[in-house]
């Protein structure tokens, strides 16, 4: 998966735009003034798809589609080899030591609801802490929060610095013998602040804390080592990301979670495949990762998720971070030119490729709504994080996220587009 | 400015560009709604900029004086249409009539996001209740 940086070129960020039909279409006529093609700016809500993902639904869908893991005919057969081939590729992407700590999930969202309910729901007893932090998105809030209430465990939140990084200076007060989950996100959704995962994960340890990883913004632009194969590279529990921020199709995401955790605690959905037999009155459970897979699973995106992989890992992670890290700069260095405009996070080296912004007089959703009209596309809004939003005194932000196929050019889009917005809204 | 002659305008610039630019006017020209209103009470839910309404009940003759404002600009001059298609009118004539179908002979249906339409038929909910209450 890492190549050596000295061995290839940078990243040729034209011709990776051309491998996504959707950036070079352009926009209708009537909603945006010009025919261009959007500059879209919204990837760490979705990224969008190159033609290899696309291309390979299509194949499965035309050539050897059958439910998986029940029929020994051909296309059942051939529908099984490429979802473990995408569990395979997967489990050396994240780091994993084996493909059976692999699990398909809908998403993010579920694999983190499958923690809280079938770890959290078996071992959390009164009196025991979950500690989340307050740049945490709502799936990393909600789901703990449900069973702290169930379970009469307490929540606790891990204060931010003033320049928004988790205040590691303060988590002995947070982290003790009594927290027996740590659920933090690696790169907030948000500030895209990068968390240091690795002695988050060695201070949990030390207290008898396991760790729990939201990862779903940093996979797709950053190395990920969940079992710890790099020498000072502490392992984590539990791992969580989504299909469609990594270039992927929608509904299918990874729980990644040790083999002798996933062993240990109860299954989430009852159902077809999970079960190793079913007599009358009771049930006995699957290994895993069919113990989590009940139903039927989304077998279409599952295996187009394995070449969304190999499409990142054949561009090279240590390319696109070099790129993203360049055009977060970048951008950093443009918005700073726009008067009364603060960046909600981090310097850049502290960050993963996400700026988000306010401009003091002028509302995030007529920002984003003006950029729509000059084809530049953004989130507004509290993007699912309320408790950051309150302390960061804004009730909504606007967010600018990259990805592979950001240019400097759509950093000069926005800015344009933000200049365009304030000659509408703040009246001189 | 009728709800006709905004309908019509809105016929003839075609684009949503420069649609866009008269309800940022119109927000522009909303009356400031005064702080102390601004309360949990007044809040809009499901509005993604926070948005705030008040319906008053008057009498002789009897009708709904509605106020509202917002962060946003663009949103003020959604809140000018809706008022000036709801407010000060009858309780009778609130409930005939449905801003639905004047938002969509402005064409605003297709340049509003689902998350603003739930925003805003919140808000026509909650008029549409205070007008009932006050006929019952």
């Amino acid at each position: 998966m890492t190549t050596d940086m000295s061995q290839r070129p940078p990243l040729d960020v034209e011709a990776v735009r051309r491998d996504f039909p959707i950036l070079n279409r352009p926009l209708e006529s009537g909603r945006h003034r010009k025919g261009k093609p959007p500059a879209f700016l919204d990837s760490g809500a979705s990224a969008q798809k190159p033609r290899c993902v696309i291309d390979r639904e299509r194949e499965v869908e035309e050539q050897f589609f059958a439910n998986a893991y029940r029929g020994i005919y051909y296309f059942g057969a051939r529908v099984d080899e490429e979802l473990e081939a995408t569990r395979s590729g997967l489990a050396n992407f994240i780091g994993a030591e084996s493909t059976d700590e692999i699990i398909f999930t809908s998403g993010t969202t579920m694999s983190l609801n499958i923690v809280a309910r079938a770890w959290g729901g078996k071992f959390l007893e009164s009196g025991d802490e979950v500690l989340i932090t307050e740049m945490e998105h709502h799936a990393n809030i909600v789901p703990w929060q449900m069973v702290c209430a169930e379970r009469g465990a307490t929540l606790r939140w891990l204060p931010m610095t003033e320049d928004r990084r988790l205040d590691m200076s303060r988590l002995d007060e947070f982290l003790t013998p009594k927290t027996k989950m740590l659920a933090v996100t690696s790169m907030s959704n948000v500030l895209g602040t990068v968390n240091p995962i690795s002695e988050l994960a060695r201070r949990a340890h030390d207290v008898g804390s396991l760790i729990c990883v939201d990862a779903a913004q940093s996979v797709p632009h950053m190395m990920t080592d969940a079992s710890g194969q790099h020498d000072d590279v502490e392992p984590v529990d539990f791992l969580t990301f989504s299909g469609h921020k990594l270039y992927g199709p929608t509904g299918v995401g990874v729980l990644y979670g040790r083999r002798d955790l996933l062993c240990e605690m109860n299954p989430f959905l009852g159902g077809g495949h999970m079960i190793s037999q079913v007599y009358r009155d009771h049930s006995t459970w699957a290994d895993p990762p069919a113990k989590f897979e009940a139903g039927t699973l989304p077998i279409v995106q599952a295996i187009a998720l394995g070449a969304a992989v190999e499409y990142v890992a054949d561009l090279g992670l240590d390319r696109i971070h070099v790129h993203e890290s360049d055009l977060l700069s970048y951008a950093h260095k443009q918005l700073a030119t726009i008067p009364s405009l603060t960046i909600h996070g981090p310097d850049p080296e502290h960050k993963g490729a996400i700026c988000s912004f306010t401009i003091d007089g002028a509302a995030a959703e007529d920002m984003a709504n003006l950029l729509d009209i000059r084809g530049v596309f953004v989130r507004h809004g509290h993007h699912c994080a309320m408790p950051l939003h309150e302390v960061l005194g804004v009730p909504a932000s606007v967010r600018a996220s990259f990805g592979v196929y950001n240019s400097r050019g759509d950093i000069d889009r926005l800015v344009d587009g933000l200049h365009f917005a304030l000659e509408r809204l703040v009246v001189t | 400015m009728t709800i006709e002659d905004l309908i019509e305008e809105f016929d003839d610039l075609g684009d949503w560009a420069d649609q866009c630019e008269v309800l940022i006017d119109m927000g522009r020209d909303l009356p400031n709604m005064p702080d102390e209103l601004k309360t949990e009470g007044t809040k809009v839910h499901g509005c993604q900029s926070n948005v705030w309404m008040v319906a008053e009940v008057k009498s002789e003759p009897l009708r709904i004086e509605l106020t509202a404002d917002s962060d946003a600009m663009l949103v003020r001059g959604l809140l000018s249409v809706v008022l000036m298609v709801y407010s000060n009118r009858s309780p009778q004539e609130i409930l005939a009539t449905d801003v639905r179908e004047i938002f969509s002979r402005l064409g605003l249906d297709r340049h509003l996001s689902t998350a603003r339409k739930n925003g805003l038929s919140g808000m026509v909910t909650r008029v549409r209740a205070v007008a009932a209450e006050a006929v019952a």
